[in-house]
């Protein structure tokens, strides 16, 4: 397959980006997204062109390092990871426009690799169960319903990698915030910390400078992990349940 | 545990072991046999408890005073940062990924096991242990394995606390699943993704402590450089991979959970990052890197398709339960339309060769007999370009049949989606191939190092003040995984086995500060700077990426699925050479000052190319087969792996020796497994 | 934002079903109006009921401007570089248009209050105030001219969108669609309540242009 590229570009931080096209012949269709870009940057470093910066790790959809905006759609065309995602989505002669993940609170570090340790601090402001190392009790001391259970399961599934926030036209990141919240407040052992997380978490939230919801739901749709907008229905619900408590 | 009998662990049941062989002659130098300074004895039910007991405390109002590195945010070091943060000593935390939460912990699928006994299968401490030094081939030191299955009830529990979703009953109780050919209900999952559920749980813990201030957390950030003062791992030289600075972070202590290096392969099931680095930094200031050679090789895997892969997908071994395995009896066939190929003419070979035990073999033996298959040139699937055991390039199909037909004639369509959905949808979604409809292709893969950096029982290198845990360090497995285990060594170093060992240690404390100007400080700083300085100044004419892809193809055909001792000596020649090209030759791009991933890589495949040699040589010196290592000289009549426990029943700690290219020659020390609980017994599984 | 516009549609709906009131002629209307303006005597003054709700509407009306300004803001900071390609595939277009809507809306608003309430404009005979006529006359003065009834129309689109997105987006907000079925019973409400809201509202103007409701 042969393709056009249109690639962001952009040295570091702080510098003006643009986006730059480049030819790429020889694609296969059992390409990989990603192997297609190392592909691009094999070519590039021949012609002595700095490669293209983009992040990744596992490429097979799990921990959610890759973040593209593959042609105005967060991880591509499929419901999947940018990693997972194949050539043989596109067709020969396409013209493919990849950008990074555009939000203020994920400032561009370089070309298409952006700052998501937004997430991380929103996690360290009650993203957590405290529990003691040592001072467990007994895992089945504590039944946990099973369809309760399995809610949990299926939010706890977030890998993290931002693209509700690509996505969303507000820029917020309301379904990684509500997917923990719920995981979270789903199980009999997140009980105790419930209402002072949702506070504390909507509170980094807004503090990091991501947008508000107004349930457009496209962060949904942009979903690798299929997280559900319920999860944002229950965020609202907690967040109101504790406020009246005075929280 | 047929035919096994119980010892309490107070008499040694074999002796010193005494290798004749010396295939690796000339290629090393041989040390002072070592022993674990910190082995506990005794009955090895009590040995863990006591020791626990015996080893010192810190002082809370000294634990502040003191700081401790740890090097990897994977189960192994995010663990132990939680709870060491939590104790209340101050924790410097670095991964390479942008959080820690991506650390390659999270791919793990299958599960974790624990002697928890929920299902009443008779399930104990002692048969999780025998277990798995049983499947390691009996190349694991029982002290330690003992203490992993002793602790391994205390993680779920912990786990369970932290809200990690694990599969339940209808009634709201754990359930698990028995895995891995193992005769007991033991393994806790969380769907497919037991890893990550696990991990995050990690994670939250980490977060929460870094919320409270005892952690500091250090993302994109990679170790290069160990320091070592007065014979003491005090601190690591990173590189800040956003802003390219060259950074010293001293301590107290170090300890390194930089997990596995498969990735010495370049094709492996790994993440793209996952390196030897920070453990070979260390080997190089002194740390002992043992049985670099074991490395397990899983099965069940996507098979490549083209000369543009990059990394390969585990699919899990729970598709052995309900598929067959089997390749054309024809070579005309291989090409054919699988579905048109009839019944008599498709050899089930699993099933041939292994009549009890089937499709369900241990991974070391289903993957060999799917190699052989493919050599034989029955493989199905793309050719692949891949150079053959002469050292030329040629063209090889490299895939077999796992094929779910009979699944779905017996249990419907609707049943195997039930069991496998999410497997099958990730196949299709890799291959663009419907798995109901044609049969899947697999062939194995890299999937995990048991070898890594020599540890005593406590954990601590031979280098005082280093701490290794987690993939990284050799301890738990022996010649072999067993599944499940991994994820279980990594919960148990990080949340119970290092904090209550590393305290000993601490204890001593309040320790001299070094001081950032101390020479030792400089100069390792320094050799960070000219190692990055060099790479860009080389301005060669190879991607690095194309290094990595030579070397993996080098490993991958003479110390991947079987080992011969020509074929080792043609492996070292072949790195020697390809590393003295490298270091010549190679073109890396950019600067140093940003993010540089060429650079980074750059390190990484620096670092493998002497990995790469020193593997060879250890499989070039063991001249037995032992779980996931086969040699080829070492089989039985039937074709199956042979032990020689008089000669190798030793953990082989290499010492470095300098670079091979420049006259040096790797130290070769022995460590004597001595069993005093279980008897060593040749394995059959036919 | 859920709040006052959950209040907005309570005011919607009571308000259409009065309007409607003017396809029983005159007197009824009229009578409906006055009978507004009576409600809770004597419990309440003279036009006490009709006060309370219109202080109630403004406070609402300055939450949910104020909140909806607040958000475009951040979503503004949010993102202040643009993709240069950006494919929307799981939104509706009325959620997308929110704030056109809006913004839309208080303009009609506006000007509503202009021609009904406090102006009182008869565009039809230039007076103003109480000359301009008892409510029907001004009502159905209104509509007989073409683009009052346009002007009218556009804005009942855009509240028929407003609606569409608003009252699923409210129920979200408030935590009551937990699961995919609520999620869709939400969804659903969404466009029955468009469709009455801006169809009855329509009713009105259209007869009168039609000639269905006349002096
Ligand atoms: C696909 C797959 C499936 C698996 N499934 C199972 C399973 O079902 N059950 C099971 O028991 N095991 C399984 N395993 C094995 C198991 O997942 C791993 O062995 C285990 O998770 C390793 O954990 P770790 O903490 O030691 O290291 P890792 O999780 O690999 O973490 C390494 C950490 O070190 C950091 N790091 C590395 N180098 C540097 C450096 N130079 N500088 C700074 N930081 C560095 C990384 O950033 C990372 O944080 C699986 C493995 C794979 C690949
Ligand atoms: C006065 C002019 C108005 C303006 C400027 C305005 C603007 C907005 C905006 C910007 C939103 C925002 C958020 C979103 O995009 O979802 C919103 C939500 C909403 N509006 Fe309005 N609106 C107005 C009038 C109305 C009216 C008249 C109604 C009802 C009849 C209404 C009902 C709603 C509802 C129900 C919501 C959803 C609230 C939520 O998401 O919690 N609005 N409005
Ligand atoms: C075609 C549609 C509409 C018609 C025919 C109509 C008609 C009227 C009339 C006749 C009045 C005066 C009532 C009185 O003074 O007793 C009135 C008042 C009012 N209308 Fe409407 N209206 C329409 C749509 C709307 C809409 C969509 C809104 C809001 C979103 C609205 C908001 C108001 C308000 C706030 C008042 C003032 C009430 C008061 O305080 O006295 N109207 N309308
Ligand atoms: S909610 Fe989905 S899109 Fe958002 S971070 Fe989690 S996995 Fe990614
Ligand atoms: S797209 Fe944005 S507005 Fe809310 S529903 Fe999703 S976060
Ligand atoms: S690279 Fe890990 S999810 Fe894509």
């Amino acid at each position: 397959m042969k393709l056009t590229l249109k690639v962001w570009r952009q040295a570091n931080a702080t510098a003006q980006g643009e986006i730059k096209t480049y030819p790429l012949d020889g694609v296969s269709p059992d390409m990989s997204f990603l192997e297609m870009l190392d592909l691009l940057n094999e070519q590039l470093v021949t012609q002595g062109e700095e490669p293209v910066a983009f992040d990744h790790d596992c490429r097979e959809g799990i921990c959610g390092m890759c973040s593209l905006m593959i042609n105005g759609e967060a991880h591509g065309p499929e419901v999947t990871t940018t990693c997972q995602l194949h050539m043989r989505s596109f067709s020969d002669g396409d013209t493919i426009t990849i950008e990074p993940w555009r939000a203020d609170p994920f400032p561009v570090i370089k070309d298409l690799v952006v700052d998501r340790s937004a997430f991380d601090r929103i996690i360290q402001s009650g993203g957590f169960i405290s529990a003691n190392t040592g001072s467990a009790p007994e895992a089945n001391s504590v039944p946990a319903p099973r369809d309760k259970a399995m809610r949990a399961f299926n939010v706890a599934t977030c890998i993290g990698c931002g693209a509700c926030v690509a996505a969303c036209p507000n820029g917020s990141a309301s379904l990684f915030l509500g997917a923990k919240i719920t995981h979270l407040g789903e199980l009999p052992q997140g009980q105790p910390e419930r209402w002072s997380r949702v506070v504390d978490m909507v509170g980094q939230h807004d503090h990091e400078g991501f947008g508000g919801c107004t349930n457009i739901g496209e962060c949904a749709s942009a979903c690798p992990k299929e997280i559900p907008l319920d999860v944002i229905s229950q965020l609202n619900k907690d967040l109101r349940t504790a406020m009246k408590q005075g929280l | 545990m047929a035919g096994s009998t119980l010892h309490d662990g107070l008499t040694p049941l074999n002796g010193p072991s005494n290798q004749i062989s010396d295939d690796a002659q000339g290629f090393y130098v041989l040390g002072e046999n070592i022993v674990d300074p910190v082995a506990p004895a005794g009955p090895i039910k009590d040995r863990w408890t006591t020791r626990k007991f015996e080893n010192r405390l810190v002082n809370p109002a000294n634990r502040r005073k003191l700081d401790i590195i740890i090097v990897g945010t994977g189960l192994a070091g995010g663990a132990a940062a939680a709870t060491l943060g939590e104790a209340g000593y101050n924790v410097k935390s670095f991964c390479y990924q942008d959080s820690p939460r991506r650390a390659h912990s999270i791919a793990a699928q299958g599960g974790i096991n624990a002697a928890k006994n929920y299902k009443e299968d008779g399930d104990s401490t002692f048969r999780l242990f025998y277990d798995t030094v049983k499947g390691g081939d009996y190349r694991a030191r029982e002290n330690n394995v003992y203490r992993l299955a002793e602790v391994s009830a205390n993680i779920i529990d912990q786990c369970v606390a932290q809200g990690v979703p694990f599969a339940r009953e209808y009634g709201g109780l754990l359930d698990n699943r028995s895995f891995g050919g193992v005769q007991v209900s033991r393994t806790f999952y969380a769907r497919g993704q037991t890893g990550q559920q696990l991990l995050i749980g990690a994670y939250q813990a980490m977060e929460r402590q870094v919320a409270a201030g005892t952690v500091e957390q250090f993302t994109r950030h990679e170790m290069l450089e160990l320091i070592v003062v007065d014979g003491k791992a005090r601190g690591i030289v990173t590189r800040d991979m956003v802003t390219g600075a060259i950074e010293t972070h001293l301590a107290d202590v170090v300890v390194l959970a930089s997990g596995g290096y498969g990735n010495v392969f370049y094709l492996s099931t790994n993440a793209m990052g996952s390196n030897v680095t920070a453990a070979w930094r260390a080997h190089r200031k002194g740390a002992y890197m043992a049985n670099p050679c074991y490395t397990q090789i899983h099965p069940t895997c996507i098979p490549v398709t083209g000369s543009h892969q990059s990394k390969l997908t585990l699919m899990s071994e729970s598709l052995r339960n309900d598929g067959r395995i089997w390749v054309p009896k024809n070579v005309a066939d291989c090409e054919k339309d699988p579905r048109e190929i009839p019944e008599e003419d498709r050899d089930y070979f699993l099933e041939r060769i292994y009549p009890s035990f089937g499709n369900l073999v241990p991974r070391d033996i289903a993957s060999r007999a799917a190699k052989y298959m493919c050599d034989e040139g029955r493989g199905v699937g793309p050719q692949v370009a891949e150079i053959g055991p002469d050292g030329e390039q040629r063209m090889v199909r490299r895939g077999v049949y796992l094929d779910f037909a009979d699944a779905i004639a017996r249990l419907g369509k609707h049943g195997v989606e039930e069991k496998y959905d999410n497997l099958l949808d990730m196949y299709a979604r890799i291959t663009g191939e419907n798995p109901y409809e044609t049969p899947m292709r697999i062939y194995p893969a890299v999937h995990y190092v048991m070898g890594g950096l020599w540890v005593d029982y406590h954990l601590q290198s031979n280098i005082e003040g280093l701490f290794v845990t987690g993939e990284a360090n050799f301890s738990d497995h022996g010649a072999n995984r067993l599944g499940a285990s991994a994820l279980m060594q990594g919960l148990a170093d990080g949340y119970f086995v290092l904090p209550n060992t590393i305290r000993d240690y601490l204890a001593d404390g309040p320790f001299e500060k070094v001081a950032a100007d101390h020479p030792e400080v400089v100069a390792a700083q320094r050799a960070v700077e000219e190692r990055v300085s060099k790479f860009l100044a080389i301005q060669g004419t190879r991607s690095v990426e194309s290094y990595h892809k030579e070397l993996g193809a080098i490993m991958w055909e003479y110390c991947g699925m079987e080992r011969t001792e020509e074929g080792l000596k043609l492996a070292i020649s072949k790195i020697r050479e390809l590393r003295a090209d490298f270091w010549t030759n190679v073109k890396v791009l950019g600067a140093s000052d940003n993010l540089n991933q060429d650079l980074e890589k750059a390190g990484r495949v620096a670092d493998f190319l002497e990995l790469g040699e020193l593997m060879c040589v250890d499989a070039l010196n063991r001249r037995e087969s032992c779980g996931g290592h086969f040699r080829g000289e070492s089989q039985t009549e039937d074709g199956e792996a042979l032990r020689h426990d008089e000669e190798f029943a030793y953990v082989a700690a290499w010492e470095w020796g300098g670079d091979s290219n420049e006259g040096g020659q790797p130290v070769l020390h022995k460590e004597d497994l001595i069993y005093t609980a279980i008897e060593m017994k040749q394995r059959s599984y036919k | 934002m859920a709040a006052s516009g959950a209040a907005f549609i309570g005011f919607v709906l009571g308000h259409m079903y009065g309007n409607l009131k003017a396809f029983g002629g005159q007197e009824k209307f009229n009578e409906y109006a006055h009978h507004l303006r009576e409600l809770g005597e004597p419990l309440l003054p003279y036009e006490g009921f009709i006060w309370i709700m219109r202080v109630g509407l403004l406070a609402a009306l300055i939450v949910h401007v104020v909140c909806a300004v607040v958000l475009a803001r951040r979503a503004g900071q949010a993102r202040t570089v643009k993709y240069a390609v950006k494919k929307n595939k799981g939104s509706s277009l009325s959620s997308r248009t929110m704030r056109w809507g809006g913004a839309t809306l208080l303009l009609f608003i506006i000007w509503h209050l202009v021609n009904f309430t406090f102006g009182k404009v008869n565009v039809q005979t230039g007076e103003t105030g109480a000359a301009a006529g008892d409510p029907y006359s001004l009502l159905v003065d209104t509509f007989d001219v073409w683009w009052m009834t346009i002007i009218y129309l556009v804005a009942m689109v855009a509240l028929a969108f407003h609606l569409h997105h608003g009252t699923w987006s409210a129920l979200q907000t408030l935590g009551l669609t937990n699961t995919a079925s609520s999620r869709q019973r939400a969804k659903t409400a969404g466009w029955v309540l468009a469709v009455v809201v801006a169809g009855g509202f329509s009713a009105v103007p259209l007869s009168v242009l039609l000639g269905i409701i006349e002096k």
